[in-house]
C-alpha cells in the first residue's frame, strides 16, 4: 500500500521553505513572512492581484476588490511598521463567496436578482476577518444562490478548476488519444464554493470563505486539491450569509492545508448575538496539537458509503488511507449510518422547502433587481422574479412551496424532518459507541470536464455529488476534505473526515496528522504564471503594475 | 358552549334598527375621531342581546349567534420584535427600519426579550397556561409591506394557551346592572408586525412604509364564546384595559395597537353553528359592535331569504355601515407554514426548573414575573367597591372611561365629600357634561380640585344643591374661577335669616292654598311641591331640609 502514497511530493504545508515561493506558502508561513518584514503586506497583495487578472479565465472572482484591498494592505502595512499587527491573519489576502454580505462590495450569489446589489453590512464572518487585518481580494464565484454542485449554474459563467491547467494534469492527459486540442477540455472546479477553492488553488488568496450546506465547501475543496473545513452548525455565526438552507447553511474554509484552516477557525469562531444559532459557550482558539500517536484514536469507515457509483480509484485511495491509520496504530472499525441512502431525497425536500420561504424575499421592491412591468404588484413581482433567477432556483422554489402545501406539509416536510433526525442519530450512535472520527470519500471521483459535466442536469447533479458529503448537514457535524494524493488522470482527490458535533478541534487534529503523512503535491501552473513561478523569497521583487 | 340566544320578531329588521338606534344614541364623536372620542363612543354600543324576549310569531325560528375574536395588540416595547430598531408611532416614513426590517439577504432575527415578558405576562393575566417552549413558525404571502415574504409568528406552539378573560356587559333592561360573561382565550401567540401600504390612487402608486415593519404583536384568539357586538366590544374593552394595566401594550385603536378581526356565523339553537364570516380590520371601538351586530343580521337575512353564507372575508365599511366581500384571494391562500429555521426553540423557566447559574439576561422566570404583576382592572373594581360601597356598574364606567378613575380618585383625595356624592357627581354630572360637549375626561374645563371645592360647599351646607348644579355649570363655561368665587359673585350662599325663610314659607302656603288642600287631604307629596315652591321663590338658596321643617310647623300651627 505504501507504494501508492510514494508518489506524493514532499512539498506540502510547512516544509521545504527555502524554495517555494512566497504566494504557494501556506497562511502560517506568510504570516511569518509578513512579521519578519520579508515582504510587505502591499506587495503581497499586489502579487495576488497580479495573480487574479493573469487567472482572470479561471473566472474564480466575480468582483475584484482591487482598490479596498489595497487600501487595506496600506492599512496592514503602517501597523505592521508600528509593530502593531493585529495577528495571524493582519495583511494576509483572503477571497469570499459571493454570498457573503460585504459592506460596500457587490454580492450577488451569481444571480441576475443581486447582480447589482451593494450591501450596506458586512456579513459577522467578513468583519472578523477584516478585525484581524486580512485583506479582501474579492468575491468568489459559485452557482446561482449557492445551488448546485459545479460552479457552472451562475449568472456569471462557470468555474475553471485550476488543475485544468496543472503541468501534473497535462502529463498525464497526453496520454490521452482526443485530448488533443487546446483547452476544451477544463475540469469543473466542483462546488458551489468553486471560485472560493480554485481562487486558494491557484495561489490568488490564501484562506477563503465559501458555504456549506450539502458539501459546498468540501465538495470543490476536493477537485480544487486544497483544504476545505465544515465546522459544526451554531460553532460559526451566519449572520450576512445569504441563505440557501438555514437549519444546515454553514461558513465555510478553504485553505491551502489543514492548519491554516484552523487558524482561520480560531478567528471566526463564537456566539454571535446577531445569529441566535450560535452556540452560548465562549469559544477559545486553540492551536493545533501535533498528534504523534494514533493508537487510541477509533477511525469508523461507513459501509453504506462504499456505492457503486464510486470510482475504483477513490475507492482505492479511501482503502489506502484507512490502512495507513492502521498501521499506526489507530483502530480502525467498519461502522453502519443505516439512514444513508434516504439522505439525499430527504434534503431534496428540507433544502427546496427553505428555498422556496427564503427566496421569497426577493421581490424587486427594497433590493435587487427589479423589472419593467408596473401592471400590477403582483405582475412585478412575476416578471422580476421570473428575470432575477435561472430554472434551478425557480425549480427548487417551485417545489419547495409544493412540498409545504397544507395538504402536502405531512407527507413530505414533516416526513423528511423525521428522517433526517433518524440520519442524525445514526451519527449519533456510531460517535456513541466509541468511535472517534469516521474517514469517508468526499467525491465519488475526480473533476470531470465541464463538457461531461453539463450533460447532466443540475438536480442529478447535485444529488450525486453531495452523496458524501450532504449528512453530515443534516446532523450538524464538523467535516474536513483533505487533498490526499492525484488521480490517473493528475488530478487531485480528497478524503473527507467526519467527527462528533463541537469536535471541530480533535477532527482538524485528526486531519492534520493525516496531511502530514500523504504529502500531497503543490498544484504546479508554470506555465501560466511565468513570472510567478519565477519569484522565489530570495529574489528581488518585481513591481506589478496594476493597471494594464 | 353557551352562545347567548337572540330571538327576533319580523326577520330581524327591528333588531336592526334597535341596533342602529343604540348605536348612535350617545355616538356624537366625528367618524375619524380622536382616540378619546373612539373610547367614549364605546359605551354607546348597542345592547340589543338583552332585549330579546319578543314573542316569535307562529312558524318563525330563534336565531343564535357566535362570535371569536382574533385580536392583534402591539407590543409596548422600546425595540422591535427580531430588531433593534426603534419602535414608534408616527415616526417619519421609513425612519425605523433596521436591515433585518427590511429583509436585506443575510440578516437573521434575533429575540426581544421585553416582547416576551410581555407575552407572558398577558398570559399570565389572561389566566393561561405558559409553555415553557415553544416555537416560531414563517407563514407566507406575498405583500408589499412584507418584506420578507413571509411573517414569523408561532403557529403550532404559541407561548401561551387555554386562559380566560371575564368581563361585564350592562343590562339595559334592568336599570344599567352588569352581567358577568366569560370569554375563553385559545392561546396568545408573538409575531411580526407588518408594514404600511399607503395607496397613492392619483399617481396609481403603492408607497410603502416599513416602520411598522417587525414590530412586536401579541395576537389573542378569543373563542367564539360571544353572541353580539356588544359583549366583543366588552370583552375588547376590558382586555384593553388589563393590556394597559400591565403596560405590555398602549392598545390604542387610533393609533392601531389593537386590531380586531371577528369569526361571525349565525344558526338555529339546536343546530350546528352555520358557516361563519370574517371581519376583519375592526380598528376602531366605535365600529367593532356595529360591524359585528351589522354582520349577524345580514346572515340572518341571507338565510331566511333562502341564500346561504359563503366562508369569506369581509370588512366592515363605516360610511355605509356595513359589511362588504374583500372578494380577495387572501381567505383562500394557503401560507405555507414552516418552522423558523433562524430561531431555536423559545424556553421560559420557572423558579423550580430555573437552571442553576443561569444568566439571568438569557432566562425568563415565569414566577418571577407572576409576582410583579400590576393590579389588573377586576382588582380594583373589586377595590373600589370594597372601599367605597360603589356599585358593580360604577365601577366598571369609572374604569371604561379614560382618565376617569384618576379623576374620580383625585377629587376623592382633596373633598370631604362622602364616596357616594363624589360617585352621583362624578358618574352623572361630570361625566354626563363630557358626553355632551364630547369631550375626553383629560379635556374637562372642571378640574378635580374644584369639583372637590364645589362638593365641600355642598358637604358642608354653605350651598343648596341645585345651587351647587348651578356653580358647576359656570364652572364648565369659565374654568378660571373656583366655586366659592362663583358662589359669591352670584350670591348662591345658602340663605342663614331664620325670619327671611320663614316668611318665604308663609308666602308660599298662602299663595298655594289648593297644594296645603291637597296635603290635608292626605296627599304626603304634596309636601315636596312646597319645599320646591320655597327654594324656587328662595332662588337655589334655601335648605330643603330647614324649609320642609319650617313648612311643617307652620302647616301644624
Amino acid at each position: 500500500m505504501t507504494f501508492l502514497f510514494s508518489f506524493f511530493s514532499l512539498d506540502h504545508c510547512g516544509s521545504r521553505l527555502g524554495t517555494k515561493t512566497m504566494l504557494g506558502r501556506s497562511l502560517r508561513e506568510v504570516s511569518a513572512a509578513l512579521k519578519q518584514g520579508q515582504i510587505t503586506p502591499t506587495e503581497l497583495c499586489q502579487k495576488c492581484l497580479s495573480l487574479i487578472k493573469k487567472t482572470k479565465f479561471l473566472n474564480a472572482y466575480i468582483t475584484v476588490s482591487e482598490e479596498v484591498a489595497l487600501k487595506q494592505a496600506e492599512e496592514s502595512e503602517r501597523r505592521y511598521k508600528k509593530g502593531h499587527s493585529l495577528g495571524n491573519l493582519d495583511g494576509i489576502p483572503v477571497a469570499i463567496k459571493d454570498n457573503f454580505s460585504t459592506s460596500g462590495i457587490k454580492t450577488t450569489c451569481a444571480s441576475n436578482m443581486l447582480k447589482d446589489y451593494i450591501p450596506p453590512y458586512n456579513a459577522t464572518v467578513v468583519q472578523k476577518l477584516l478585525d484581524q487585518g486580512a485583506i479582501l481580494m474579492g468575491k468568489t464565484n459559485l452557482d446561482e444562490f449557492a445551488m448546485g454542485s459545479g460552479s457552472t449554474d451562475g449568472a456569471f459563467g462557470p468555474v475553471k478548476n485550476p488543475w485544468s491547467y496543472s503541468k501534473q494534469h497535462k502529463a498525464k492527459r497526453k496520454e490521452k488519444p482526443h485530448a488533443e486540442s487546446e483547452d476544451p477540455d477544463w475540469l469543473i472546479a466542483g462546488g458551489s464554493s468553486g471560485g472560493s477553492a480554485a481562487a486558494v488553488s491557484a495561489f490568488t488568496c490564501f484562506a477563503a470563505l465559501g458555504s456549506d450546506t450539502g458539501g459546498s465547501t468540501r465538495n470543490p475543496a476536493a477537485h480544487c486539491g486544497v483544504v476545505g473545513f465544515k465546522p459544526s452548525y451554531g460553532l460559526v455565526s451566519r449572520h450576512g450569509l445569504i441563505p440557501l438552507v438555514n437549519s444546515m447553511d454553514v461558513p465555510g474554509i478553504l485553505t491551502r492545508c489543514v492548519d491554516d484552516a484552523a487558524i482561520v477557525l480560531g478567528v471566526l469562531a463564537g456566539h454571535d448575538p446577531k445569529d441566535s444559532t450560535t452556540v452560548q459557550d465562549p469559544f477559545k482558539p486553540f492551536t493545533l496539537p501535533t498528534l504523534t500517536d494514533v493508537s487510541k484514536l477509533r477511525v469508523g469507515i461507513p459501509k453504506e458509503y462504499l456505492v457503486p457509483e464510486l470510482s475504483r480509484e477513490v475507492q482505492s485511495l479511501w482503502s489506502k488511507a484507512a490502512d495507513l491509520f492502521e498501521s499506526e496504530g489507530a483502530k480502525v472499525i467498519e461502522v453502519s449510518l443505516p439512514h444513508t441512502s434516504y439522505s439525499i431525497v430527504c434534503y431534496h425536500v428540507l433544502c427546496t422547502a427553505e428555498v422556496a420561504s427564503n427566496m421569497a424575499r426577493f421581490d424587486g421592491l427594497e433590493y435587487g433587481h427589479r423589472c419593467n412591468i408596473d401592471l400590477s404588484t403582483e405582475a412585478m413581482y412575476a416578471a422580476t422574479r421570473r428575470e432575477g433567477f435561472n430554472d434551478v432556483v425557480r425549480g427548487r422554489i417551485l417545489s419547495g412551496n409544493y412540498f409545504l402545501l397544507k395538504e402536502n406539509y405531512e407527507n413530505y416536510f414533516v416526513k423528511a424532518q423525521k428522517v433526517r433526525r433518524l440520519i442524525a442519530n445514526d451519527f449519533v450512535n456510531v460517535f456513541n459507541s466509541g468511535v472517534d472520527v469516521l474517514l469517508t470519500p468526499t467525491t465519488l471521483g475526480e473533476a470531470v470536464p465541464y463538457k461531461e459535466f453539463i450533460k447532466e442536469d443540475n438536480r442529478t447533479r447535485s444529488a450525486q455529488d453531495d452523496i458524501f458529503t450532504q449528512a453530515a448537514n443534516m446532523a450538524g457535524l464538523p467535516a474536513v476534505s483533505v487533498p490526499v494524493a492525484l488521480s490517473n488522470q493528475g488530478l487531485p482527490v480528497g478524503l473527507q473526515l467526519i467527527g462528533p458535533a463541537f469536535s471541530d478541534q480533535q477532527l482538524l487534529t485528526v486531519a492534520r496528522w493525516f496531511e502530514k503523512q500523504i504529502h500531497f503535491p503543490v498544484i504546479q501552473l508554470q506555465e501560466i504564471m511565468d513570472d510567478f513561478s519565477s519569484v522565489s523569497e530570495n529574489e528581488k521583487l518585481p513591481s506589478i503594475s496594476l493597471k494594464q | 358552549m353557551a352562545a347567548l340566544m337572540l330571538r327576533f320578531c319580523c326577520a330581524g329588521r327591528r333588531w336592526t334598527l334597535s341596533c342602529v338606534d343604540g348605536a348612535f344614541r350617545q355616538g356624537r364623536g366625528p367618524l375619524t375621531g380622536s382616540m378619546s372620542s373612539r373610547i367614549r363612543g364605546q359605551r354607546s354600543v348597542a345592547q340589543h342581546s338583552f332585549t330579546t324576549a319578543q314573542k316569535l310569531k307562529k312558524g318563525e325560528r330563534e336565531w343564535a349567534a357566535v362570535v371569536g375574536l382574533e385580536i392583534h395588540a402591539q407590543i409596548s416595547s422600546n425595540s422591535k420584535l427580531f430588531s433593534g430598531s426603534q419602535v414608534h408611532f408616527a415616526a417619519p416614513p421609513n425612519s425605523l427600519v433596521s436591515f433585518f426590517d427590511a429583509s436585506l439577504p443575510g440578516t437573521l432575527p434575533v429575540l426581544n426579550r421585553r416582547c416576551v415578558e410581555a407575552a407572558v405576562m398577558t398570559g399570565l393575566a389572561l389566566n393561561c397556561h405558559i409553555n415553557k417552549k415553544s416555537l416560531f413558525d414563517r407563514k407566507h404571502y406575498f405583500y408589499a409591506d412584507l418584506p420578507a415574504g413571509y411573517q414569523i409568528t408561532q403557529q403550532r406552539l404559541p407561548i401561551a394557551v387555554n386562559g380566560s378573560l371575564a368581563y361585564g356587559v350592562c343590562i339595559r333592561s334592568q336599570h344599567s346592572q352588569v352581567a358577568n360573561k366569560t370569554v375563553r382565550i385559545k392561546q396568545i401567540q408573538l409575531e411580526q408586525d407588518s408594514g404600511k401600504s399607503l395607496h397613492d390612487d392619483l399617481r396609481a402608486q403603492t408607497l410603502i412604509d416599513l416602520n411598522r415593519a417587525g414590530v412586536g404583536l401579541l395576537e389573542v384568539v378569543l373563542e367564539p364564546d360571544m353572541s353580539c357586538g356588544e359583549e366583543a366590544a366588552m370583552a375588547v374593552r376590558e382586555l384593553q384595559l388589563i393590556l394597559q394595566a400591565l403596560g405590555t401594550s398602549q392598545a390604542n385603536m387610533a393609533e392601531g395597537q389593537l386590531r380586531v378581526d371577528a369569526n361571525i356565523s349565525v344558526h338555529h339553537p339546536g343546530e350546528p353553528w352555520g358557516i361563519r364570516t370574517e371581519v376583519k380590520n375592526l380598528n376602531s371601538a366605535k365600529f367593532l359592535a356595529k360591524a359585528i351586530d351589522y354582520e349577524i343580521q345580514r346572515q340572518i337575512n341571507e338565510l331566511e331569504s333562502g341564500g346561504e353564507i359563503l366562508n369569506e372575508t369581509r370588512s366592515f365599511d363605516y360610511k355605509l355601515g356595513c359589511t362588504v366581500s374583500m372578494r380577495d384571494k387572501e381567505g383562500k391562500q394557503d401560507y405555507r407554514f414552516m418552522p423558523e429555521p433562524n430561531l431555536p426553540p423559545l424556553l421560559l423557566f420557572d423558579s423550580e426548573s430555573l437552571p442553576a447559574g443561569a444568566d439571568p439576561q438569557q432566562v425568563i422566570n415565569i414566577d418571577q414575573l407572576r409576582e410583579h404583576l400590576p393590579e389588573l382592572p377586576s382588582q380594583t373594581r373589586e377595590k373600589l367597591m370594597l372601599q367605597y360601597g360603589l356599585r358593580p356598574e360604577y365601577s366598571f364606567t369609572l374604569l371604561n372611561e379614560v382618565g376617569l378613575l384618576e379623576f374620580f380618585h383625585n377629587v376623592m383625595k382633596d373633598t370631604k365629600a362622602k364616596p357616594h356624592t363624589v360617585t352621583n357627581w362624578v358618574l352623572n354630572r361630570f361625566l354626563g357634561s363630557l358626553k355632551q360637549h364630547s369631550l375626553a375626561v383629560s379635556e374637562s374645563p372642571v378640574t378635580p380640585s374644584a369639583l372637590a371645592e364645589l362638593l365641600d360647599l355642598l358637604d358642608g351646607r354653605a350651598i343648596s344643591s341645585s345651587a351647587a348644579k348651578q356653580v358647576f355649570q359656570l364652572l364648565w363655561r369659565s374654568p378660571g374661577k373656583t366655586p366659592a368665587q362663583i358662589v359669591s359673585e352670584q350670591k348662591l350662599e345658602l340663605l342663614q335669616d331664620r325670619e327671611a325663610l320663614e316668611q318665604l314659607c308663609r308666602a308660599t302656603l298662602e299663595g298655594h292654598a289648593h297644594v296645603v288642600m291637597d296635603l290635608k287631604k292626605g296627599n304626603p307629596r304634596a309636601i315636596n311641591k312646597l319645599i320646591g315652591l320655597v327654594c324656587k321663590a328662595a332662588l337655589n338658596r334655601a335648605d330643603p331640609t330647614l324649609i320642609k321643617e319650617i313648612l311643617e310647623r307652620q302647616l301644624s300651627s
